[in-house]
């Protein structure tokens, strides 16, 4: 029985239904259960009796309730179906042929196909008809077996991410002829991608011919991506659509692939592709900077998984940046004779160029530097320009006057020359000369100019000349119609260098003025392809594979798919032997797309007499799972509201309350965190880091309490109480200045701590170390606190030190002071060394030292022996006997005091506009 | 049928729950201060009360030679008139004292015979002599009475509500009653006129739950006593509440007007509050223990 889209499979069932109002009267009439209670006071209740009877009849929702409970139980267990299948009918007994498009264009919706085809296999296979499956993008006769091993095989049949051969392909006549060689009554079941295509008419026909065809698409847009195009500044990207119906607005999200600068893909811009109702067309464009653009890999419309809607970049976006040097023109104003204008004119459109000084340009790691005719350069230009090429830099030199003049690479070949020069330079062809002009030799094929036409118009009237070397012949990339070179090159480390042999304007040759310049310079790559080479430009050359991608836009390592022909690459349709992806030939790397720049895409039309069907047929969904569920739902919440009426109900709360906590995220280490992050910053707080000996941590914080005390009493510093700090948990930043005594049997800090240490020293921390032994002085590494010093501050990023000089800065931040007195006496300290070029200045009392606070300050005094208080403010320890010793502890507390304010104030007292007070202070 | 086994652990029961209500009580008495409890005249006791010249009467043998020989005169010693009372106890055993409304609180017979061991053991301390109502256990004094008062206090009795023994009470006497008085009325009204016709004077203390006083219950729920013996029936158990706290002022304003024309005094005490103010006020109420 079926009932709208639901069918029963047990209808009769159903009138069960019929007895729910009976239930309701039964179910009316019991009212809930009473709660048996143990009470003394019972006597007194004796003789009450009730004033309302209300609840003796079960409430009308919760017998709603029963009665819904109970209806999904019946019609659950009637076995509702939705989508049943209609009873296959037709007579399908004959042949299936599944035949799949198997392009770029299937593979988004690539599963639910295969499940169809699963589908189709597994009902043919019931049936016991044989079945055969085609792809058209490989195209075969059409071979029929048991429709199981077809099953077996369907991985296999995943889509390419190419387009089916052309109709008059070999491939496409021999699957042409499998199909016409089939028996008639074979039914076709097509899996069409829902784009037309030539050669689809000639298949259909044939298989018309042989039987029935179904015709099952997706009714969605077919989307794609067309290559990114540079103009206007900016990354331009078309998106294209093709659906029968057009009309609704389709907002898409494009994203820029690429790598960041720790090699890692990410999605480096993202911008928004909208179709407007009716537009087959979307575009979009993106600014991105050259350095972004340079990361590119390529464009993708976010969640498609389709090779159509991925485009790879490659130099076509990328812009190269040259630099452009010359030797210097003592002509002002003459432009045609500059000589950087030809090359200025050849690259401007495709190279950003930068002018200026070599030392100026070099940081900014241009690709190529253009030298032109310039002959010297000084030993640290030359030295930064090898370091350059090596490090994968192209430059680029011209001939010249100036060149053929100096003795550059002369007797030895430069390593900034690819070959050693003659002398002078030859000219031939002028007025003085008798030989005519040279014309250019054609291109070598092992030459990067292969495949170039030369112009007979381009000549050569002068040239520098390359000296016979064993090497020679292996440099020279392009040669005069006499054998001499024109162009030679040299690797150099990852780079190259490449010596026109003529100068870069017109004065030595017609070459600058051709366009065979040009095309010369994007061999070279020079300036990048642009923006899509020609047939005629890569003739002759050979493209590697570097990734290519299938049809569901994944990219991948080519491995080792064979090199492709230039002409090939550039012309030829995608197939097996050309899998879209990048290639690279040389330095130049060019992208082939499953898009081209002008590539359409049509909705498939198919005529009258085929039967079209969606995928997307609701497929049969058993219903009585879900209502048994609702049932059971139902009879919960049943006994909820039957506890809650009467009266049972009275853990519910305390269990609410418990979910709730075990809900909430206990925040208590948090908060802990925060405590101490608020008590450590609400006021300037003191520091010492926790050693592990009770002892030593509790002298320390009586140490630096003693010392707050000093500052609070004299100064405008008012501490907070101090504060212990343990390396491996607590925030350090927090704290201007660490206290750190040192034991002999201290625990090396994690690596976790040390990196909280070097930030904090880094970002002007200041560390005390105490050793307590006054004994570091040389730092001999003599006792044990001695060498555990140097084996916690090893990996501490801690400056030259120097024994504090008599007129740093800590000396007079405060008070002005010559020792550093703990506990001990005249042990040196150790600050951070003044810089070698500080020097004193007559008249002056101290040199202009450091600019920063010194961040470690290394003495072993016993400071905090010196400086502890008891609770009542007395000192803790002795430290001496007499006067002697009140002075040394006063001493102390002074130097306690300097360091504090050199934390906090810097190299405030360094500055010279406190000279002549300081000079009265002292005495002077 | 008893089995020895059966016996010996029931037994081992009683004797564990034994020191555990004798400490609790122990514990509790150390907290109130015993006052003085001489007569402040002279009469039989122990302590030296005051020397008195001879006077004619007086045997030989009342004379304090020891004094009489430090003057020409012949001395007396007198001692303070110290006399005992007795003090009868009452506790509830029934089953209506085994209830307890939430597990952290002490079943209310618990807290009964905890005031009223810890009652007699500062009784017996004042040299008092303390028993049980009827003639189970007559007033003694000694320590030996607590022992036995304990045991007697460890047997839960089988009834729903307890009825107060009012046989062989002793003339002049005090009593100290301690129950729930939920049950029938009409016997403690017996009990207490035949107490006051012997002049007997006491203390009623009534020991409450908090659920008992609240009366936090909703829905249809059937009241059993604790014995099971009564049950009452409602559907709305709310609706009872105003009727039933108007009962339970009533019984207690009964209780206070018996008390009140016997001159017995009345106390409350409820479970979830400390036993030491119970206690206090027991102490107090029976005259710090004098007569």
């Amino acid at each position: 029985m079926i009932l709208g889209p639901i069918g029963f499979s047990a209808p009769w069932l159903l009138l069960a239904l019929v007895a729910l109002p009976v239930l309701w009267i039964l179910l009316r009439a019991v009212p809930p259960a009473p709660v048996r209670r143990r009470f003394p006071g019972v006597a007194l209740l004796l003789g009450l009796s009730d004033e309302e009877s209300v609840s003796d009849r079960t409430p009308w929702w919760l017998l709603l309730l029963r009665m819904l409970a109970v209806a999904a139980v019946i019609i659950g267990l009637a076995g509702p179906v939705l989508n049943p299948e209609a009873e296959v009918a037709e007579d399908r007994r004959g042949p299936l042929l599944v035949l799949l498009d198997g392009t770029w264009a299937s593979a988004p919706d690539w599963p639910r196909k295969e499940e169809a085809v699963e589908v189709l296999l597994e009902e043919a296979g019931r049936l016991g008809r044989p079945a055969a499956v085609i792809r058209l993008t490989s195209p075969e006769a059409p071979v029929f077996a048991t429709p199981e091993t077809w099953v077996t095989r369907l991985p296999g049949l995943a889509p390419l991410a190419w387009e089916p051969p052309a109709p008059d392909s070999e491939a496409m006549q021999r699957l042409l002829e499998g199909l016409s060689g089939m028996d008639s009554g074979v039914e076709t079941v097509w899996i069409s991608d829902g784009l037309d295509r030539p050669g689809r008419a000639e298949v259909l026909a044939a298989v018309q011919a042989k039987g029935t065809v179904r015709v099952l698409e997706i009714d969605a847009p077919v989307l794609a991506l067309r290559p990114p195009q540079f103009a206007d500044g900016a990354v331009q990207l078309t998106a294209i659509r093709a659906a029968r119906d057009l009309d609704s607005e389709q907002v898409l999200t494009l994203q820029a692939h690429g790598r960041d600068p720790g090699g890692v893909m990410r999605v480096l811009e993202q911008a928004e592709m909208r179709f407007e109702p009716g537009a087959a067309l979307a575009r979009q464009e993106m600014v991105l900077p050259a350095e972004i653009r340079a990361r590119l890999t390529h464009f993708a419309l976010a969640g498609i998984r389709s090779a159509g809607t991925v485009a790879l970049t490659d130099d076509g976006l990328r812009r190269r940046e040259v630099a452009l040097i010359s030797g210097g023109s003592d002509r002002e104003g003459l432009s045609l004779l500059s000589p950087l204008h030809y090359l200025e004119k050849a690259l401007e459109t495709n190279a950003d160029l930068l002018h200026g000084a070599l030392v100026d340009i070099l940081p900014a790691n241009p690709d190529v530097i253009a030298l032109a005719d310039v002959a010297t350069l000084s030993e640290g230009e030359e030295e930064a320009l090898l370091e350059w090429i090596e490090g994968g830099g192209m430059l680029l030199r011209f001939a010249g006057p100036r060149l053929a003049a100096s003795e550059v690479s002369r007797a030895e070949e430069d390593p900034l020359m690819p070959v050693r020069l003659r002398a002078g330079g030859r000219s031939v062809g002028g007025a003085m000369s008798w030989g005519e002009p040279k014309t250019l030799a054609p291109f070598e094929a092992d030459s990067p100019f292969a495949g170039l036409q030369v112009p007979p118009e381009v000549t050569v009237t002068s040239q520098v000349m390359a000296q016979p070397d064993p090497t020679l012949s292996s440099r020279v990339i392009a040669r005069l119609s006499d054998g001499t070179p024109l162009v030679t090159r040299k690797e150099l480390g990852q780079g190259q260098v490449v010596l026109f042999h003529v100068t870069a304007n017109a004065e030595w040759s017609s070459l600058p003025l051709s366009g065979l310049f040009v095309q010369m310079l994007e061999r070279l790559s020079v300036s990048s392809v642009n923006p899509r080479p020609a047939v005629e430009d890569v003739e002759g050359t050979t493209w590697q594979p570097e990734r290519v991608m299938d049809a569901f836009g994944t990219i991948s390592s080519a491995g080792t798919l064979p090199g492709v022909d230039g002409a090939a690459l550039v012309a030829a349709p995608l197939g097996p032997r050309l899998q879209p992806g990048l290639y690279s030939s040389e330095d130049r790397a060019l992208a082939r797309n499953v898009m081209g720049d002008e590539t359409a895409i049509t909705p498939a039309a198919w005529p009258a007499g085929v039967t079209v069907q969606g995928l997307s047929a609701p497929a049969e969904q058993p219903l009585g799972g879900y209502l048994l569920a609702l049932a059971l739902l139902l009879l919960l919440a049943d006994i909820l509201a039957s506890l809650a009426l009467s009266g049972r109900l009275r853990g519910a709360r305390a269990v609410a309350t418990l979910l709730a906590l075990a809900l909430v995220p206990a925040p208590q280490a948090k908060a802990q965190d925060d405590d101490f992050a608020l008590a450590a910053t609400a006021e300037t707080v003191l520091a010492h880091v926790l050693t592990g000996d009770e002892e030593l941590d509790a002298l320390a914080q009586a140490g630096l309490q003693g010392l707050s005390d000093t500052l609070n009493f004299r100064t405008s510093v008012e501490p907070a109480p101090p504060m212990g700090v343990d390396l491996e948990q607590d925030e350090l930043s927090l704290f201007p200045f660490l206290y750190w005594p040192i034991t002999a049997d201290q625990p090396i800090p994690s690596d976790v701590a040390y990196a909280k240490l070097n930030r904090y020293l880094r970002s002007g921390g200041l560390i005390l170390f105490d050793t307590r032994d006054a004994n570091v002085a040389g730092f001999g590494a003599s006792t044990p606190e001695g060498r555990r010093l140097q084996d916690i501050a090893r990996p501490l990023d801690i400056p030259a030190l120097e024994p504090l000089p008599e007129d740093h800065v800590l000396t007079r931040t405060f008070y002005l002071l010559q020792d550093a007195p703990g506990r001990y006496v005249g042990a040196p300290v150790w600050v951070e060394a003044a810089p070698p070029d500080a020097e004193q200045i007559e008249g002056m009392p101290f040199r202009n030292l450091n600019d920063g606070v010194t961040p470690v300050v290394i003495g072993g005094n016993d400071w905090a022996a010196a400086w502890a208080v008891d609770a009542s403010g007395a000192p803790l320890l002795r430290i001496g006997s007499g006067m002697a010793a009140e002075r040394q502890r006063e001493i102390a507390y002074r130097f306690g005091v300097n360091l504090i304010m050199h934390v906090l104030t810097g190299n405030y007292k360094s500055d010279q506009v406190h000279v002549p007070a300081l000079l009265d202070r002292l005495g002077n | 049928m008893r089995t020895a086994a059966a016996l010996r652990s029931r037994a081992e029961e009683e004797a564990a729950r034994l020191p555990a209500l004798l400490a609790r009580a122990e514990q509790l008495a150390g907290t109130v201060l015993l006052g003085e409890h001489g007569r402040r005249r002279a009469g039989l006791g122990d302590d030296f009360w005051q020397y008195r010249p001879v006077q004619p009467g007086d045997p030989r043998r009342m004379i304090d030679w020891r004094r009489s020989a430090r003057s020409d005169d012949r001395f007396v010693r007198e001692r303070e008139w110290q006399i005992a009372q007795s003090v009868m106890l009452w506790v509830d055993q029934s089953a209506s004292m085994g209830f307890t409304s939430a597990r952290t609180l002490p079943e209310k017979g618990d807290r009964a015979r905890d005031i009223a061991l810890a009652t007699a053991i500062l009784l017996i301390r004042g040299g008092e002599r303390v028993g049980l109502t009827g003639t189970l256990l007559p007033p003694r004094r000694g320590r030996n009475q607590v022992l036995r008062l304990a045991e007697f206090f460890s047997q839960a009795a089988d009834q729903d509500f307890g009825v107060p023994e009012h046989r062989a009470m002793i003339p002049n006497a005090r009593a100290l009653f301690v129950s729930d008085f939920l049950g029938p009325v009409e016997e403690l009204t017996t009990a207490l006129t035949k107490a006051a016709d012997r002049g007997i004077r006491g203390v009623l203390l009534q020991v409450l739950d908090p659920v008992e006083e609240a009366f936090p219950f909703h829905g249809r729920t059937i009241f059993e006593s604790m014995g099971g013996s009564i049950a009452h029936e409602t559907l709305k158990a709310s609706d009872l509440k105003d009727r039933y706290l108007a009962r339970l002022a009533e019984r207690k304003a009964h209780l206070a007007q018996l008390c009140a024309a016997t001159g017995w005094q009345y106390g409350q005490h409820h479970t979830q509050a400390s036993t030491q103010s119970a206690l206090l006020w027991v102490w107090q109420a029976l005259d710090r223990g004098g007569a």
